[in-house]
């Protein structure tokens, strides 16, 4: 009796808070990890929401939200206050994203890099930033004099050693000799911990930067080193001009503008999207001149034959560490084995930490 | 005396006032921004009941602290000894997963609140018996409760299903909190807080362990004049203390949360220090004070959301707080004498 009471109770206030704001204008939430001006990760996703404004949508966001018990009061409190689609761009969002999905029907929620897809209208989204590793891989393969690459790490996920294994590939393919030294620092902004990991590899011999963290600490060490870096997530070039060879950009804002508009013109559906270079949420920054015409030539050539889908990142044979065969020669491994993936290729150095 | 609980409030205006100040020159109107800010997140149920569920860790841990303030005892980790308890509470869920049972949750609680309570013996033995300071000890103890968080995540409790992302298990539902109402995330851990309000209400003016340590505050010759045994009620404010700040942990991780991870607590141990100061060591004040400082957390985002005003407004916020009440504190009980110097004076 009391039960059905309060659940009245709570479900009236939660119509009474939503249908106020219904008439309302069609409004589009962003819930962001970090601060908006991280020059990373958060960044991106900012000028992504940029571009959904700039289409004549109504945005709000709410930065540095912590993943924890606060993830889903606010994410709540955007369905509440009558935004009509959410994007929740952190994979700690996930669990929060889904159950306050199920209280909202009529709103939907786009969660970045999840895989839970609970409720009709959660959609998941994530790019294929392995291809931006390939190409990484072959300019690092030919730019390195000490065949060591070092890559600075944060959590060992899927997406995580994707991008390590797929780097790997491409600079074994033009230099058999290469070496990857990973380490690990478990965070995605830490910048002093970042410009450590950096300064570690340089120490051990690597003249090849790069990083899955969202700081520009590790391109800005590897630039005082005077040895070569990549840009993560957004141009970093800025940062480093010298050492900056180019940058894997994630490019949030058409996917945005796209899915904003089919939700506002009620077209939107549940998906889960994962582009890369061929739909552009993948794209590289300018190539640094120090590469030569020859290598940027090469290097545009094999963006263009990823995007086409005639190159694979992972085309067999692929081996792992022991030397077991993962991918068969003449095959591509398929999706269902890239979003698992949790063995290193041969050439990495170390194991995944456990 | 009236005044020495009356500053709080003033804290509180001024604070209101200098946030209106600040909202106006970054362009935005202060009457509606503030009121986005305060108003706004408790205007309905839900609201409200967001309220409490952050309140309730904070009045937890700074019940603790009150102890440990009273008495003179610095203790600045309760953010690390919430961790440790919050990795004991959970090993034990995770330890009684996909089991059913009446006894489980307790016991995690239980865990909970010993894991805590043995984080804070550590800088309060070092403090006893070898003379160390607990400020830095306990400080320093937060980094080595978050990193082994950090190891167990990632490594031997990660769950097996996900993906090697840095989390563990959800808790089964019978070492989860009990919610008070359905459709809103209050929990069962808000008893916990009152109790230890009521608790600590009894111990500290009703017992001799109370009357040790609130002469200890007051001064430690007396104290040690009188004949008090100053170690053991070190030890034991230390152990009410991180006892505390472990339940908050654990109610955390069985209440709104569900799993452990890496961000199980936005800082409430340290934030809880403003609120021990801001409710005055009194756990009536406490409670006041929690809420206070909760709702700078509820209205930050809500003015980010509503009016776009920068989150870390919040932080500024609660900044505040403490400088105009230490402000505060200073203008009132020190008399401001301005002294005209006399000729013959100056001769001597």
């Amino acid at each position: 009796m009391y039960k059905n009471f309060f659940r009245y109770l709570i479900s009236a206030i939660f119509l009474l808070g939503f249908s106020v704001n219904s008439n309302a204008d069609f409004k589009v939430g962003f819930v962001y990890v970090g601060p908006t001006g991280d020059h990373g990760w958060t960044f991106q996703h900012h000028e992504g929401r940029n571009a959904v404004e700039a289409a004549g949508i109504k945005t709000t966001f709410v930065e540095s939200v912590p993943e924890g018990a606060d993830a889903e009061r606010v994410i709540r409190q955007l369905a509440q206050s009558g935004h009509d689609l959410i994007f929740t761009t952190s994979f700690g969002y996930m669990d929060p994203t889904n159950k306050v999905a199920k209280d909202f029907p009529n709103v939907k929620f786009e969660h970045a890099t999840g895989y839970k897809r609970e409720h009709s209208n959660v959609s998941t989204y994530s790019a294929r930033f392995y291809e931006g590793r390939t190409l990484l891989g072959h300019i690092a393969g030919k730019m390195t004099k000490t065949n060591t690459i070092g890559y600075i790490a944060s959590f060992p996920i899927p997406e995580v050693i994707r991008g390590i294994n797929a780097m790997t590939l491409a600079a074994q393919k033009v230099n058999p000799n290469i070496k990857t030294k990973i380490v690990w620092v478990f965070t995605w902004y830490d910048p002093g911990k970042e410009a450590e990991a950096a300064q570690a590899l340089i120490d051990q011999g690597a003249d090849v930067i790069m990083q899955h963290t969202d700081s520009t600490a590790p391109v800005q060490t590897a630039e005082k080193a005077g040895v070569w870096s990549f840009g993560q997530a957004s141009d970093m070039q800025r940062f480093a001009p010298k050492s900056i060879l180019t940058s894997i950009i994630d490019d949030w804002a058409p996917y945005y503008v796209e899915r904003a508009i089919a939700a506002r013109d009620g077209t939107w559906n549940q998906q889960d999207t994962w582009h890369g270079l061929k739909e552009g949420m993948v794209a590289m920054g300018p190539y640094n001149s120090a590469m030569g015409a020859d290598l940027v030539k090469e290097v545009e050539q094999l963006q263009k034959d990823l995007a086409s889908g005639k190159v694979h990142s992972f085309t067999g044979p692929i081996y792992d560490q022991k030397g077991n065969i993962l991918v068969a020669e003449g095959k591509v491994a398929d999706d269902g084995m890239l979003a698992g993936m949790s063995v290193y290729v041969k050439g990495v150095e170390g194991d995944i930490p456990k | 005396m009236a005044l020495y609980f009356f500053t709080p409030f003033i804290a509180i205006i001024l604070t209101i006032l200098g946030g209106g100040i600040i909202f106006y020159i970054l362009g935005f109107n202060p009457i509606e921004a503030l009121k986005f800010y305060f108003i706004t997140p408790i205007s309905n149920l839900y609201g409200f009941s967001e309220l409490l569920l952050k309140a309730t860790p904070l009045c937890l841990i700074a019940i603790g602290l009150s102890f440990c303030f009273k008495s003179n005892n610095w203790n600045i980790g309760a953010e690390g000894q919430l961790t440790f308890g919050a990795i004991v509470g959970g090993g034990v869920a995770l330890l009684f997963y996909n089991q059913e049972g009446f006894y489980i949750l307790p016991l995690v609680i239980l865990a909970g609140a010993i894991g805590g309570m043995i984080f804070a013996l550590i800088p309060a033995i070092l403090k006893t018996y070898f003379n160390t300071n607990e400020i830095l000890v306990s400080l320093m103890l937060v980094y080595v409760s978050k990193l082994l968080l950090d190891y167990l995540v990632v490594g031997p409790w990660s769950n097996p299903e996900g993906f090697n992302f840095p989390e563990t298990r959800q808790f089964s539902d019978s070492s989860r909190m009990p919610l008070l109402f359905e459709g809103l995330r209050i929990h069962a851990g808000i008893f916990l807080a009152l109790a230890a309000v009521m608790l600590s209400w009894f111990i500290l003016y009703k017992t001799y362990l109370g009357f040790q340590i609130k002469v200890s505050g007051l001064s430690l010759k007396t104290a040690k004049y009188a004949g008090f045994k100053g170690k053991t009620m070190i030890l034991v404010v230390f152990m009410i203390s991180g006892a505390c700040a472990g339940l908050a942990g654990v109610g955390e991780i069985t209440g709104p949360i569900g799993q452990l991870h890496r961000m199980i607590s936005p800082d409430y141990g340290f934030t809880a220090i403003i609120v021990a100061f801001l409710g005055r060591l009194n756990p009536f004040g406490i409670i006041f004070a929690s809420l206070v400082v909760a709702l700078t957390y509820l209205g930050a985002e809500t003015a980010q959301i509503f009016l776009q005003i920068p989150k870390y407004t919040g932080q500024v916020f609660q900044g505040m707080i403490l400088f105009f009440l230490l402000a505060s504190d200073y203008l009132l009980f020190f008399k401001v004498k301005i002294l005209s110097l006399k000729k013959n004076e100056l001769r001597h």
